[in-house]
């Protein structure tokens, strides 16, 4: 299997699916040239995530990086969910290939961006994003 | 099959147990190496020369214009590239193909590309089928081959190939057609059809992995691919996989008797299978032609709003080992160029799913795709936001 255990899990029986209705935070990245979009929504009270739900069009890696990426994020204040690395998303999933790491990437910008779109309606600095262009097939990590 | 439900028979196929016991002698009884002198291989050459007539026998040609090769990839690159640089430095230097040829053929030309030679890629239509009119068109002074596959491999479209040969005769430019897909499907006559060379692999029509053929027209002459000894008529050296090519000729010959009621008998399935997902999954579209023009094993998907790999990882979990196009299955990150040259979106490309069948096959394997497949499909989308818009901008609409 090109997989490893975990990201079966978490492809298998994903957590944290669906929408939230009128979320704090939501933000999506990738495109369907690439084969992958997430869109990770956000719940926020006294700037701690107090929910977190995504939807993810792409493969397994997607799926169970937008999946582990929720799950490290529910409970955690702002600041400490901005500091999420799809370096620590790939390491949670016990790795994964080479050519997949871009899912992991994915992971992390979707949820800069919806903290963004939190901290931007709060009139508070944002945090820096990436490139979308650069990452779409970033196979790299950081 | 062991209780699984086995939907990639164009991937490979399993050995026939007739297939088997036919090579078991040659592993480790009549082992002996078939170009030795004493009389021991004796029993070896004429086997290979038995299994070479069963293979020319299979498509209409004669047993000496049959080739061993070590599988369709390589034969493929021996048709291309030897007809080439035998060529090397004469005036025609300008190779024609098409878009959706298997990676042998596209990597071979590109490789040639960068020899120095000129390739026109020939584009298809929405089923997969090249114009007769744009091949004419294309075909200059310089040319020196067409390369069009008999049948596609992921999508099914079998080419007019008879139609093919003649533009190609009429020109006075050779033919080749990859007919890996093909073989033991569709009826082959490379003598009325025109074609001048053709690649099979024993391995798409239950005989062993590791072995295939090139038929070459009489009088033409290739480059070899593969220098050493004088195996093969001094063409393609190397100890000649005596097993194999045993295995690969009596695959031919169970072919040859029983192409057409296997074909028949299959088509029903496929066409159980094809109603069965287009009437149960809406918004789903079957990826290229309908009926005869298509393999008789040959069904392919395209599922909005999800990606392929999820639902072969889902089928795989439901005990249903198929097929994807997607990009996210392989090494690659980039679609089906199959599904793309037919004019599919990034999105419908990435979303698809081939499903082949085979002797095995059964009412029970097309029962059990259709009982999980649609609430596979149900489930993932549902996850999708790609789905959601596709559904809002319905609504819209």
């Amino acid at each position: 299997m090109l997989y490893s255990e975990i990201v079966m899990d978490h492809f298998r029986n994903p957590r944290n699916v669906g929408e939230i209705e009128n979320p704090d935070g939501v933000g999506e990245v990738g495109n369907a040239k690439c084969g992958d979009i997430m869109k990770i929504y956000l719940r926020i009270e006294d700037d701690v995530i107090i929910d977190v739900r995504f939807k993810t069009f792409g493969c397994a890696s997607a799926i169970a990086s937008s999946s582990m990426a929720t799950e490290m994020i529910k409970g955690k204040s702002v600041q400490e969910a901005a500091e999420l690395t799809n370096k620590a998303v790939a390491q949670a999933l016990d790795g994964l290939p080479p050519v997949k790491m871009h899912c992991s990437v994915l992971a992390e910008e979707a949820i800069t961006k919806a903290l963004n779109d939190y901290l931007g309606k709060k009139g508070r600095p944002l945090l820096p994003e990436r490139n979308q262009n650069q990452l779409a097939h970033d196979h790299g990590n950081r | 099959m062991n209780g699984k439900v086995y939907m990639d028979y164009a991937a490979t196929t399993f050995v026939r147990p007739e297939v088997v016991a036919a090579m078991m002698p040659y592993h480790s009884i009549s082992f002996e190496n078939p170009s030795s002198l004493y009389s021991y291989s004796d029993g070896n050459r004429r086997a290979i020369e038995e299994a070479r007539e069963a293979v020319a026998d299979l498509i209409g040609a004669l047993p000496e214009e049959i080739f061993f090769t070590g599988g369709g990839s390589e034969a493929d690159n021996w048709a291309l590239k030897g007809l080439a640089f035998s060529r090397a430095g004469k005036d025609k230097r300008h190779l024609i193909t098409t878009e959706t040829e298997h990676h042998a053929v596209l990597h071979s030309m590109d490789f040639l590309e960068r020899m120095g030679f000129r390739v026109t890629y020939l584009p298809v239509d929405s089923e997969g089928f090249v114009s007769i009119d744009k091949l004419k068109e294309a075909i200059r002074d310089d040319t020196l081959l067409v390369s069009v596959a008999f049948a596609n491999n992921e999508i099914g479209t079998i080419q007019d190939v008879e139609a093919i040969g003649k533009v190609c005769r009429d020109r006075g430019v050779l033919f080749h057609t990859d007919a890996v897909q093909a073989v033991v499907h569709v009826p082959i006559d490379v003598k009325s059809m025109g074609i001048d060379m053709l690649s099979m692999a024993a391995h798409k029509f239950y005989g062993p992995k590791g072995v295939g053929a090139l038929y070459v027209k009489k009088g033409i002459r290739l480059e070899n691919l593969i220098h050493g000894g004088g195996q093969e008529r001094s063409r393609r050296a190397g100890t000649e996989n005596v097993a194999s090519i045993v295995g690969m000729g009596k695959a031919a010959s169970l072919a040859s008797e029983e192409m057409e009621s296997d074909s028949l008998e299959i088509c029903k399935l496929r066409d159980r299978l094809i109603d069965g997902v287009m009437s149960t999954i809406p918004h789903t579209r079957l990826n290229g032609p309908v009926g005869d023009r298509r393999l008789s094993n040959n069904a392919n998907f395209s599922f909005v709003g999800i990606e392929g790999e999820t639902l072969l990882l889902d089928l795989d979990d439901a005990g249903i080992a198929a097929s994807t196009g997607s990009a996210c299955a392989s090494a690659s990150l980039d679609p089906s160029h199959v599904l793309m040259a037919i004019g599919l979106s990034h999105e419908m490309a990435h979303g698809s799913v081939r499903l082949t069948l085979g002797r095995s096959s059964s009412d029970y394997d097309v029962a059990r795709l259709l009982e999980v497949l649609p609430s596979i499909v149900e489930g993932r989308r549902a996850m999708s936001p790609l789905w959601d818009d596709y559904m809002a901008r319905r609504e819209v609409l």
